[in-house]
């Protein structure tokens, strides 16, 4: 790293890639055209489970402008997208498994032509029993759902276990016992950009994918295999992505794969692009949830012990579900001190859409449960409950639930007390309960949610955990960056351009950041778990320190001094021309090493972990059920934050999110059949359902092997924040709510229930 | 059939029929790609122009109803290489994340400052609560509107 001050690092540099959005010049996926293109459309599954008899295809084949109409049968390589479990065909072959699922293939002249065609092409099906619930997936004489060779058994996909300490003696002596069942639901990610790829052969037998996604090294991986060609022969470019939040982590590895067998079979650019309803209908979600969860305590609101029992809804196919499960399983005792502890965690296969990542990856659906029983302790003790999560948090030197000795950069503590502060909590506990007595339709209610992060893949796929960037010296001194992680709204551009800019010590307008392309780089991993913008950095930073050094010995051969490197950089980089330098550096990272016992479920499972405390204040009114966010306060230990201005959007925009999934998101499903109709009937946040003057902060508990001290933020913001709501709605009507979305009907009969 | 209309103060004429929507033909045949198409059912705001001033989601218009008419698309507010106040104010503001709802954004709000150059918080309110974003949480747009308001009012 450079000596000279970090002067970038923390300022509120403006986004480089925000002109052109403003502009409506950015290039998302659906404004790209290639001269010859065609369109595609997806012939899918109307059934949740069935055999296919026959798909008869020739009246299709035959409608003006339709060019390819393609099935199993003309898969050239593996008929397999490949996630982490081989299991989930590209197009199904003899049977479906849910609603939605790719039978066939249509590429024609225009997108029009090829939805028609979709509707001529006749599948015919003999329906089979299906199963479309968890629980009673698990029984004995249930369908089968799950490929056996992707499941423990009958339809458990998998089954991990967490055991620490004593857990039955511990309950059999503990103070105080609580225990609830929480449920949550779909969530669908309504990133406002839909789900598209274009595929396009390449010259000499090779294909470009060009497309909006998380993870490009995924779709390079799943395209070669489904064509049977060689990685190298497989590009893959990240167009500008219009959102993601993990659903554009595993579905673009299939929909590419999509593209790519049309493209392949008629040799012609072929754009893949779902409408919002197909979007909605058959791209994963959250996984519902249900969590058993009890909770032992000391008389003082020591935590002793838990015992946790969770079960997600993986849908049809394994993609994400056991590393989604892992998640569940080693953040389910939250940023807190437990020593006795149980987690039985297990995902389940049904016949539904198969679900994914989603911001927080596993964890909303333990953090709920673990913030309302930690509530629920205080109130049988008589503890405020801010104080109580004082009792408990984490600090430098303690054990994590899964037994990590935590050190560095441990901040829950101070974003609790500083939460508290900004939010004058006890005051603000006594103005509640004034307003309360004196309004009889309207209650208001403040909640508290407090949340670990394990940052980065961690022990369940720590060879993921690396990333590559290039960095080139152009003759002219301008300096050309080339990464591997994705710039999908959150500001990584900005971020890693600052981190280039203060590691190389050169002005950041000289330094221009390319899309993502997986030929220009090595396989950098997923840019999810809020690992993207802090791997790039690294990499960077080990490029810049190399190509600097490089940078000083030329400038001290020609006798220009260090604090002249800046400014006469042009002139360094005609001598590196003339006297044949290498101006290209390659540069590398990987995490700290990261430990996992399957058997146990301990270890030191992540490098390092992400906090936050969230205060939110509720009004609800009794008569109507409606419960609305009045303040917020949110505050972040991310360690060093790079760019205020884009680590506060990323909380107030987790915030809506989590707003969203507490009080009014998600789909209900009937027989296997999602009921939803696109963004008419999925409710999403306005911008009258946030607080707009939310106070957000940061301590920054600085992690020493993090691009100066950062970690990562993406995803905590969404986590606490449903919990902080759901709390605050708890406070507001005196009950304790075990379900989402708490919204009006809920709300309602929650009421209706007995304190 | 042929329509002829004006889009970003120029006069075009497009061979199209009764189902297409103005959407389309701006997105495929004028290339005007920064109007986005974010559901197609009139729900997201993505999709914003302005008709005669007003804002439409041209996802719900049929091409042949703007014959005649004024279109302004996202491609016309900036004056060339000078970026409108409001497209200034969202940059400098960090409510650009994603971009993708930002077109739709811009446009609404432009509309709301023809007509209103000193909007309370809640005309803001009242004039974007059509258009969805689900990336920024809304706030930082809500500060660009208001930055935007203010320089507008100064310099106008
Ligand atoms: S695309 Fe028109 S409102 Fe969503
Ligand atoms: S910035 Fe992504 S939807 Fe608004």
């Amino acid at each position: 790293m450079n000596e000279a001050p970090a002067t970038l690092i923390g300022t509120a540099i403006a986004r480089p890639d925000a002109v052109d959005k403003v502009r409506g010049e950015a290039r998302f996926v659906d404004d790209l055209a290639f001269p010859g293109m065609l369109h595609a459309a997806v012939v899918r599954s109307p059934h949740p489970h069935a055999r296919i008899l026959g798909i008869h295809a020739e009246a299709a084949r035959s409608m003006p402008g339709v060019v390819v109409v393609l099935t199993a049968a003309d898969v050239p390589g593996e008929n397999i997208v490949h996630v982490i479990v081989d299991d989930q065909p590209a197009l199904a072959a003899d049977v479906v498994r849910y609603i939605g699922e790719p039978v066939a293939l249509v590429a024609a002249e225009t997108r029009r032509a090829a939805r028609a065609a979709v509707d001529a092409v006749r599948v015919d099906y003999e329906p089979l029993p299906f199963v479309a619930s968890p629980l009673a997936a698990l029984e004995p004489d249930a369908p089968q759902v799950a490929v056996p060779s992707a499941a423990e058994g009958g339809n458990l996909f998998n089954r991990m276990v967490l055991v620490k300490g004593d857990v039955d003696g511990t309950f059999a002596v503990a103070d105080v016992v609580v225990e609830g069942t929480y449920e949550t639901g779909y969530q669908e990610h309504a990133y406002l950009e839909t789900q598209g790829m274009i595929a396009v052969p390449d010259g000499l037998g090779a294909i470009a994918i060009y497309g909006s996604m998380q993870c490009p090294f995924y779709v390079q991986n799943a395209v070669a295999k489904v064509l049977g060609l060689p990685l190298a022969k497989v590009r893959v470019v990240a167009a500008a992505t219009g959102g993601a939040f993990g659903g554009k982590e595993d579905v673009p590895s299939l929909l590419g794969s999509l593209a790519a067998l049309l493209s392949s079979a008629t040799r012609r650019p072929v754009k893949l692009v779902l409408d919002r309803e197909e979007d909605v209908l058959t791209t994963s979600k959250r996984h519902p949830s249900r969590v058993f969860y009890r909770t032992a305590a000391r008389a003082d609101g020591t935590l002793l012990a838990i015992d946790v029992d969770i079960v997600l809804n993986a849908g049809a196919y394994q993609t994400l579900s056991s590393a989604v499960l892992w998640r569940s399983l080693v953040t389910a005792a939250g940023p807190y001190r437990v020593p006795n502890v149980r987690v039985v965690a297990r995902s389940v296969a049904t016949n539904t859409v198969p679900n994914g990542a989603f911001r927080g990856f596993g964890s909303p659906q333990v953090i709920f449960p673990h913030e309302s029983q930690i509530d629920l302790v205080a109130e049988r003790l008589g503890i405020d409950r801010v104080e109580i999560r004082r009792r408990n948090v984490l600090h430098s030197g303690d054990r994590t639930s899964t037994d990590h000795l935590v050190r560095d950069s441990v901040g829950i503590a101070e974003t609790l007390d500083r939460a508290a502060e900004l939010a004058d909590w006890t005051a603000r506990l006594e103005r509640a309960a004034t307003y309360n007595r004196a309004s009889r339709e309207t209650k208001r209610g403040v909640g508290v949610a407090c949340v670990l992060y394990g940052v980065g893949l961690g022990g369940k796929a720590p060879f993921l955990d690396k990333a590559g960037a290039t960095i080139k010296l152009e003759p002219d001194g301008s300096i050309a960056v080339a990464i591997g992680t994705v710039e999908i709204g959150q500001g990584l551009t900005t971020a890693v351009l600052q981190v280039a800019a203060e590691g190389l010590g050169v002005p950041i307008d000289r330094i221009h950041l390319s899309p993502v392309d997986t030929s220009r780089v090595p396989d950098s991993g997923p840019t999810v778990a809020s690992r993207g913008t802090m791997m790039s950095a690294l990499a960077v930073l080990d490029a810049a320190g190399r190509l600097r050094e490089r940078i000083e010995r030329v400038a001290k051969a020609h006798r220009i001094a260090k604090r002249e490197i800046a400014q006469r950089l042009p002139e360094i980089a005609r001598f590196f021309w003339l006297e044949n330098f290498d101006p290209a550096v390659e540069g590398w990272a990987s995490t700290e090493p990261v430990s996992w016992d399957p058997a146990t479920g301990l270890g030191d499972v992540y490098p390092v972990y992400a906090y936050a405390t969230h205060i939110a204040e509720v009004e609800v009114n009794v008569d109507t059920g409606e419960a609305h966010v009045v303040d917020y306060v949110a505050v972040h230990d991310s360690g060093r934050i790079l760019n205020r201005v884009l680590a506060s959007g990323q909380v107030e925009g987790g915030v809506a999110q989590g707003i969203g999934f507490a009080l009014m998101e998600t789909i209900e499903e009937k027989d296997g059949r999602l009921i939803v109709n696109g963004l008419t009937t999925y409710r999403l946040p306005t911008i009258r359902d946030v607080p707009l003057a939310a106070a957000v902060d940061f301590v920054e508990a600085l992690f020493p092997a993090g691009p100066f001290g950062m970690k990562g933020i993406g995803e905590v913001p969404v986590m606490a924040a449903h919990a902080a709501v759901a709390r605050a709605v708890a406070h507001a009507t005196g009950r304790n709510p075990t379900r989402y979305p708490l919204d009006p009907p809920r709300i309602k009969s929650l009421l209706g229930e007995k304190p | 059939m042929n329509i002829r209309f004006a889009v970003n103060g120029r006069e075009v004429s497009v061979e199209t029929d009764a189902e297409t929507r103005l959407l389309d033909v701006l997105r495929e045949d004028l290339h005007l790609t920064g109007t986005k198409e974010g559901c197609g059912e009139g729900e997201c705001g993505a999709c914003t122009v302005l008709l005669d001033g007003l804002p439409v989601n041209s996802c719900l218009i049929p091409a042949p109803q703007v014959e005649g008419r004024e279109v302004l698309t996202i491609e016309g507010l900036a004056d060339g290489h000078r970026l409108h106040p409001l497209q200034a104010a969202f940059v400098e503001q960090g409510a650009v994340q994603c971009g993708f709802c930002t077109p739709g954004f811009v446009l609404s709000a432009y509309a709301l400052l023809r007509s209103n150059s000193a909007p309370t918080d809640e005309e803001i309110l009242t004039a974007l609560e059509g258009n969805l974003c689900r990336c920024t949480g809304y706030g930082k747009i809500v500060s660009a509107v208001r930055t935007a308001a203010e320089r507008m009012r100064e310099s106008p």
